[in-house]
């Protein structure tokens, strides 16, 4: 089977290719995953405190992902999230403060504390929201990507989603719709393996995911999502085929979810150190770094001042979300329309 | 120049003129043209009951003919919408809304609240709705509750052409979602219909009747039942009703409906939908706590039974509420009139 399987080690992810990304780029992209691994760590300590309303979903592990995918887009372009959205929203440039003060349900928030962990957007970035229902971002990137088709403007549209909102029928017909408009759109399989607590072997009907992109019409790649230049190739090389007119199509990044589904989860599901093994086997910050420290182009020097910064960044924003003002009693009725 | 106009036409020329004036209008639905990719003519439909017929000719690309994947293609107008377009999505027959809901419910009513008032999503999903077209039990309910019950929808209901083109223009224009709700036996009727634009604010009903005896509150083709009725009433029993077209059901204009009661001091509600958490008992429930000390009178409800559409035309003919059954409503809040 060459779904995702626990306790795989990545193939290819320390090759002797040539980095195909300047320095900036690199530093960049380390940032970018460095913030969404520090975001989250801390989300999980701060959850653990009770200081967080809801539920929050982790995109640790993942980093590469989002982050692989993002650069390739400017703020027009569009995406469309998951639960598990943090990361998405961090690599398309959604302020890092605002954010974690809508997660605490504050007034300073991305959303004015209104949609919190699972709601967090910025159409002015092109992130057209993180989602609670699984799968419903596909028919509305489509429609971003209708958009961008009508007005000429060469934006795609990306939408994200895992290995357990693939088998909703919005996914599917998506594709479809995708293919019978020509839409520039990629579909992003996030696939780590689990559907909340349900191994993706026993959801799933196909052994391979571009089985289904294949079934729609569309072309579609499979890479090793622990691996940023795999993903960045990718869906570099898709993206341009899309924005040229070339069409949607399906990219799975197979990668590990460090944390549970949400937090709070036992995870009794998994293998006994399942989640030990990753962090030291399949982490792509460390694969990441290991690569482009060991080719001489970033020093161990410059990764630790970035991380110094991206920690200060973090502390920042979670003092200055504890400490900002609640939403007013006002802000209950408002914004449900623009006139009523 | 006004000139008589069908409920259909000037359905059809609301969206011909927006589509002028505005080049963000676009149309999407399940052979609103007919005919795509088909070895015949385009533009062989226009809508399953030639609703659009015409408007490819005029307008071209603008008119897409969707896959029969109403989550997808809902759901793309929705996020057409979120990203600056205009679209007018046609659902068909909005009993349909049970494969697409997800799109309306969680996704285009709650974007502008769960992002903090940041989204705005411009899309009108026009579809047909009520009973009496011999259609059964999955092609006929009058389904306005459902959606009246949903913060950031507005519902909108036309009784007459005039109406229909009015509020559709005003549909387009507005910066909400609206479903836009076309009773299926009123596209025949005519009316003086002005050739030229014009919007018909929401939240304004019309009184259609003035009468001091009663107030008979209804929308769509129960307004014309509910003209028949007051017509006999008056005749055989000297009581005048006066009978409000809601028009708008989210927003809904309550002044005018107080205001009646008030000068009345009874209500019937009359309403093709089931008979629970409807329109009817919303409106009842409404007057009874804010004109209680005016009313003379229970409040009256005409309904659907709590039961699906039947088939067959004799049973058919009994779901609909009737003239006469609003009559014996109406009698019922005279005892006096009842007993003579």
């Amino acid at each position: 089977m060459s779904i995702t399987s626990p306790m795989q080690t990545a193939d290819g992810a320390l090759s002797n290719n040539p980095i195909p990304l300047e320095k900036d780029a690199l530093l960049a992209a380390y940032r970018t995953m460095r913030t969404i691994r520090d975001f989250e760590e801390r989300l999980h300590v701060e959850f653990a405190k009770g200081d967080i309303p809801g539920f929050v979903h982790l995109y640790a592990g993942e980093e590469a992902c989002a982050t692989g995918i993002m650069m390739h887009l400017t703020d027009s372009d569009r995406i469309a999230s998951t639960h598990r959205g943090h990361g998405h929203c961090i690599a398309k440039g959604v302020d890092v403060e605002e954010m974690m003060a809508e997660i605490y349900g504050k007034s300073s928030g991305s959303c004015r504390g209104k949609g919190g962990s699972m709601h967090i957007a910025d159409l002015s970035k092109g992130m057209m929201g993180a989602n609670g229902i699984l799968g419903a971002g596909a028919p509305l990137i489509c429609g971003a990507a209708l958009a961008a088709k009508c007005r000429g403007d060469g934006g795609v549209g990306i939408t994200f989603f895992g290995d357990g909102a693939a088998n909703q029928g919005t996914v599917l017909e998506s594709m479809n719709l995708a293919a019978v408009w020509n839409l520039p759109v990629i579909f992003v399989l996030e696939n780590n393996g689990y559907a909340e607590a349900t191994s993706v072997t026993y959801a799933t009907g196909v052994d391979n995911f571009l089985d289904r992109a294949h079934g729609f019409g569309l072309p579609g790649v499979s890479v090793d999502g622990t691996d940023f230049f795999a993903v960045h190739k990718a869906a570099g090389e898709l993206i341009a085929k899309a924005r040229a007119g070339g069409g949607p199509a399906l990219l799975e990044c197979k990668m590990v979810r460090f944390y549970g589904h949400f937090e709070g989860d036992s995870q009794t599901y998994k293998a006994k150190g399942e989640n030990d093994f990753n962090r030291l086997n399949r982490d792509c910050l460390k694969i990441f770094a290991d690569r482009v420290t060991a080719a001489g182009i970033v020093s161990d020097a410059e990764i630790a001042l970035m991380d110094r910064e991206v920690a200060n960044l973090i502390d920042d924003a979670v003092s200055s979300a504890k400490s900002a003002p609640q939403p007013t009693p006002q802000e209950l009725t408002s914004d449900v329309y623009v006139s009523y | 120049m006004s000139r008589t106009l069908s409920f259909k036409l000037a359905i059809n020329e609301a969206l011909d003129l927006e589509m002028r004036r505005d080049p963000s209008v676009i149309l999407l639905g399940e052979d609103i043209v007919g005919g795509s990719g088909s070895p015949g003519e385009m533009d062989a439909w226009g809508g399953v009951l030639g609703v659009t017929k015409g408007l490819y000719g005029k307008h071209g690309n603008r008119l897409m003919d969707t896959p029969l994947s109403e989550s997808a293609y809902i759901g793309a107008a929705i996020g057409a919408a979120a990203c600056g377009m205009r679209p007018v999505a046609e659902l068909m027959f909005l009993d349909f809304m049970g494969v697409c809901f997800d799109q309306i419910l969680n996704q285009a009513a709650k974007f502008r609240y769960m992002f903090g008032g940041k989204a705005k999503t411009p899309v009108v999903i026009r579809a047909m709705v009520g009973a009496g077209f011999r259609a059964a039990a999955q092609h006929s309910q009058m389904l306005t509750p459902m959606f009246t019950h949903v913060p950031g929808l507005k519902v909108v209901c036309p009784s007459n052409a005039y109406d229909a083109k009015g509020l559709l223009i005003q549909s387009i224009r507005d910066d909400d979602p609206v479903i836009f709700c076309e009773h299926k036996n009123l596209y025949a009727s005519e009316a003086d219909v002005p050739a030229e634009p014009y919007a018909i604010p929401f939240g304004e009903a019309n009184v259609v009747r003035d009468g001091r005896d009663v107030t008979i509150v209804s929308y769509g083709l129960t307004v014309h039942r509910a003209l028949e009725a007051a017509q006999t009433l008056s005749k055989r029993s000297g009581i005048e009703a006066e009978v409000i077209d809601l028009r708008t059901l989210s927003p809904i204009d309550w002044d005018t409906v107080i205001e009646s009661v008030e000068n009345t001091g009874r209500l019937v509600v009359v309403d093709e939908a089931n008979p629970r958490c409807s329109i009817a008992t919303d409106v009842a429930a409404y007057v009874a706590q804010q004109a209680f000390g005016a009313l003379k009178a229970a409040p009256q409800m005409v309904t659907a039974p709590h039961t699906p559409v039947p088939f067959s035309p004799a049973l058919e003919d009994l779901y609909i509420p009737s003239a006469d059954a609003i009559a014996a409503a109406v009698l019922k809040t005279h005892p006096q009139a009842l007993a003579a």
